[in-house]
């Protein structure tokens, strides 16, 4: 319990030092400004080069988040209703190039990543972090401002990259520099057990 | 009140709420679970309760609505599914719901979740004095783990009897791992073709989580699957721990004898079901004496 108590408050942007201070296993808040990005900006992003394109924030030091939110338009601009994260796997092809091009310093989504991702994680500084799947609202709320967005139109809402100012926006660290992956461990641990339940089927029917 | 109404508030019941049995499962999560998988679970509760205060969806995937409609013979199939379309694009904008429907070619959202075969609405004929009409929301996270599989497998050493099938869903959870969204609510068809033993599973993700099998049989494995999954360790979000699912329920159908399908739906903890139930005043079957939407 201690752990989780003490939460690690994380200031974006980040440099290669923070990310070499984050450990899997730790929670931690995040403060800043992120970027949401899913199946079609990583698409994109991948196919493109550096200068084809013109982003409308620099990613260096950011966290890409995983994420098709439910905005809404009013007379005083965006606001976000609805913000829970898509599973990450999807961007599996794409992910450990934008890492090395733009030097983001923090996938965030659910679920996990596989290795071509990690090594990409480990070679240039950057962590995975787990958000709480299906806490939509609670994670809206963590949205200070929408303070732009990119390829609204020609994407739509869910696929558009949202630049977000969040606060206190809770996350858990499950893959980090060092190697260590969070999901890895408990897929082996449950590999072992599925081989032992599959040994003694037959007992119990 | 007119139909289309009652179908639009069922949406709102169903997108801003989960039931009652599965918060009761995540607060018993709760107090079984340690460090980062309890301090997860706490965010959801705090979610659904967020989400409920405030109206607004529980999980931006506002998913793919599933309409199970019973209704009476008397009562026009297309006159519902009209209301059901209508309320979907009203609702889509009033609650609001996430925009879901894809064209396959343009690649475009219809943006109002309507589109071919969406929503997805099955019919069926009742005697019952009642128009009844489930909803489910079903979220692509979870979607996207569930697994179709056709007996004898052998690579899982599975052969066409209930330790094959027991197989079969012991897979489909491991090779789900955390990625839709566990603890999940796991549902089963079993039957002769593709096509029906996937709706035979949607059906069983309509039963609440106490619900027991009337064949004494099933129960019994519908039971032991679910303790062994729950040894998986898989936990919470995947995060680890002792809850990755809080219930398996089987449906059984006839099958070929050269045939033996296993579907297997995993829905995630933000299992989004409800229900309208509504009788009419007269004979035309327009006017609404009485109603009631429950999840």
């Amino acid at each position: 319990m201690s752990k989780i108590e003490k939460a690690k408050i994380i200031n974006l942007p980040l440099s290669k030092e923070d990310v070499l201070n984050l450990h899997t296993g730790d929670f931690v808040l995040i403060n800043g400004v992120i970027v949401t990005g899913r199946d079609k900006i990583h698409e994109y992003l991948f196919k493109k080069t550096k200068e084809e394109i013109k982003l409308k924030y620099d990613l260096k030091g950011s966290i890409i988040y995983h994420c098709g939110p439910i905005v809404k338009k009013s007379k005083e601009g965006y606001s976000v209703i609805s913000a829970g994260p898509t599973t990450s796997m999807r961007m599996e092809m794409y992910e450990h190039a934008l890492i090395s091009r733009y030097g983001i310093r923090g996938i965030m989504g659910k679920g996990g990543m596989g290795e071509k991702t990690h090594k990409s994680m480990i070679e240039y500084g950057c962590v995975y972090l787990n958000t709480i799947g299906g806490a939509a609202t609670y994670l809206a709320e963590r949205v200070d401002k929408v303070l732009d967005v990119w390829m609204l139109e020609e994407f739509g809402m869910v696929e558009a990259m949202w630049i977000l100012k969040v606060k206190d926006f809770p996350s858990i660290v499950t893959m980090d520099t060092y190697g260590n992956n969070l999901h890895k461990k408990i897929k082996n641990t449950s590999s072992k057990t599925l081989k032992r339940l599959f040994k003694h089927i037959h007992q119990n029917i | 009140m007119r139909l289309r109404e009652l179908i639009i508030n069922l949406y709102r019941k169903s997108a801003t709420s989960i039931p009652s049995d599965i918060e009761d499962a995540l607060s018993t999560a709760f107090n079984k679970e340690k460090g980062i998988s309890k301090k997860a679970i706490k965010i959801i509760l705090e979610n659904i309760n967020s989400s409920r205060v405030k109206q607004k969806p529980i999980c931006q995937d506002t998913g793919v609505p599933i309409f199970f409609v019973k209704n009476q013979h008397c009562l026009s199939q297309a006159y519902i599914e009209k209301e059901i379309i209508s309320a979907t694009k009203i609702a889509t904008k009033a609650i609001p719901l996430r925009p879901n429907a894809v064209d396959i070619i343009s690649g475009i959202n219809s943006g109002d979740n309507t589109g071919n075969g969406f929503p997805i609405i099955y019919f069926e004929e009742t005697k019952s004095k009642e128009l009844i009409i489930d909803l489910i929301l079903k979220g692509a996270g979870s979607e996207n783990v569930s697994q179709l599989y056709k007996l004898p497998d052998e690579k899982l050493n599975a052969e066409r009897n209930f330790e094959g099938v027991e197989r079969c869903i012991l897979d489909s959870i491991f090779k789900a791992q955390g990625k839709g969204c566990p603890p999940y609510i796991i549902a089963v068809g079993i039957g002769a073709t593709k096509d029906q033993v996937t709706k035979l599973s949607k059906e069983q993700l309509k039963r609440r989580l106490d619900d027991t099998n009337k064949d004494p049989l099933l129960n019994n494995m519908e039971n032991r699957i679910l303790e062994k999954i729950n040894t998986l360790g898989i936990g919470p979000l995947g995060l680890g721990g002792k809850t990755t699912a809080f219930s398996v329920k089987i449906g059984l159908n006839h099958r070929h004898p050269a045939s033996y399908f296993v579907d297997v739906s995993i829905a995630c903890w933000a299992h989004r079901r409800a229900s309208l139930i509504c009788r009419f005043k007269d004979e035309e079957k327009v006017e609404i004496s009485s109603f009631k939407i429950i999840n």
